[in-house]
């Protein structure tokens, strides 16, 4: 079966000569939920921004169900993933609700009616529906990430990847997100140092680190390695088991 | 985020003037401004018409006279200018109050308070019966080009994000016992504007972003 995601040697440096990424290869497959984890800087993000041809890798490749990122296919790319930023403040640009949702499908050529029903079913399956019309900045923080998601859903994506999508929210919003992710019927990439969440929502993980893959497997397994964990500055919350939890 | 909500302009409410659509509304105020201002300014008894004919309107839109007052201060300066203009200007001088005051600066101040006033009441009265949404949606039907109105949106949107940024900035820098009265410490609100500046400038490289994740091309979708 062709992966959903398939990155084979992909390492980037940026301008400045800084290498973020020396080789990664990553298979996700399809309906499959998978954390990346990481500490910060290990190039969680810059891998990220390589999966929708934001960048493009310096060696390697990156291939979305197939199809290459090359700069001919970059439209149907971005239709295929979904990636929802970490601040849904640069996310929703628009004036409503709506728009922000349709924005994404307007671009890939919906209009009328069939442009409507996308943007309702998205916003029904975060549950905003009926905040269709308020402007992005009138919502509460959580909401605005559910929005978010939302405008990323009506792309209908075959991936869909969140940047840190529990920072900043309360455990109610958390949890609220938490059933949303686990009811959608898509591939999921979490992006996160969120270990319990990782755990919570992802079967399987993947640790990030220096700009490599430094582990591939079971979350709960990766996550009770205690060596593997403090060599790659990953750290439980004070008093979490992961076994309890499964 | 604890934000005050919605736009400080605006009055809500369901008077038959909110309701009127806003491009009518704006194409009302350019004319009525520029008639204001084509008025010769010795013609009182027609200013007295349009002032009568704008309060008209404030007391039918229900917005409250003192909330479009309270706005009102922006016109500070000019009314500063006026007062200054009798005393500078040059001509043949009259008294008033026992102060001479040239008569050609008399008129002229009078000219700039009564044509600047009836403008800035308008407006406000604009922004207090108009969402700033509807005015964008009122100026593209007016044929304004649409990169211009997505500018104009686009600033609409973010206002409050910079604001509630400009606000934190300034309650860290107050709770470290920063107060901004002596003038010595004016280099300091210079650096935070600079600072903001930049995050400003940032979020727009993001937002710029994750406008291409969504299949952004340079051209926003009609």
């Amino acid at each position: 079966m062709i992966p959903v995601l398939d990155l084979q040697g992909v390492a980037f440096a940026y301008p400045d000569g800084h290498q973020a990424l020396h080789g990664v290869d990553l298979h996700v497959h399809q309906g499959e939920r998978v954390a990346l984890l990481g500490p910060n800087g290990a190039g969680k993000t810059t891998l990220v921004l390589h999966l929708n041809g934001i960048l493009m890798p310096g060696l390697g490749t990156v291939a979305v169900s197939g199809l290459p990122v090359t700069k001919a296919n970059l439209l149907e790319i971005r239709r295929r993933v979904g990636i929802v930023f970490q601040d849904p403040d640069d996310q929703l640009f628009m004036g409503s609700v709506r728009e922000d949702v349709a924005f994404g499908p307007m671009n890939l050529g919906l209009r009328g009616p069939e442009l409507e029903a996308r943007v309702f079913a998205a916003l029904e399956a975060v549950g905003m529906a009926e905040y269709a019309d308020r402007p992005p900045h009138h919502l509460s923080f959580g909401q605005r990430r559910r929005v978010a998601v939302a405008t990323v859903l009506a792309m209908e994506p075959e991936i869909l990847v969140l940047d840190e999508p529990s920072s900043n929210l309360d455990p109610a919003s958390r949890r609220e997100l938490a059933d949303i992710i686990r009811s959608l019927d898509v591939t999921v990439l979490l992006v996160t140092h969120d270990l319990p969440y990782a755990l919570e929502l992802c079967p399987r993980s993947v640790i990030l680190s220096d700009g490599v893959v430094a582990a591939d497997g079971n979350t709960a397994e990766i996550l009770g390695d205690e060596a593997l964990m403090k060599s790659h500055r990953l750290e439980l919350p004070f008093g979490f088991v992961p076994s309890s939890r499964v | 985020m604890g934000a005050p909500h919605g736009h400080t302009l605006h009055f809500h409410g369901h008077s038959w003037l909110h309701r009127l659509p806003a491009h009518v509304k704006l194409v009302a105020l350019v004319v009525f401004m520029l008639t204001v201002v084509a008025t010769p300014r010795e013609w009182y008894p027609v200013f007295a018409g349009y002032l009568a004919l704008l309060l008209l309107l404030v007391a039918t839109s229900r917005v409250p006279p003192t909330y479009l007052a309270k706005r009102m201060v922006v016109e500070v300066p000019f009314v500063v200018f006026a007062l200054l203009l009798p005393f500078v200007a040059t001509g043949p001088r009259t008294e008033v109050l026992g102060l001479s005051v040239s008569e050609h600066g008399l008129l002229g101040a009078w000219s700039l308070l009564a044509k600047g006033t009836l403008g800035v009441t308008a407006s406000l009265l604009l922004a207090a019966t108009t969402e700033p949404r509807a005015l964008l949606t009122g100026l593209e039907r007016l044929r304004v080009p649409t990169l211009l109105v997505q500018i104009m949106g686009f600033m609409v949107r973010y206002l409050d994000v910079v604001t509630d940024e400009l606000r934190r900035m300034h309650v860290a820098r107050e709770s470290r016992g920063f107060s901004a009265r002596n003038p010595r410490h004016w280099p300091v609100i210079a650096k935070s504007a600079g600072v903001l500046f930049i995050r400003s400038y940032e979020r727009g490289e993001r937002v710029h972003l994750a406008m291409l994740s969504r299949g952004y091309d340079g051209r926003m979708p009609r």
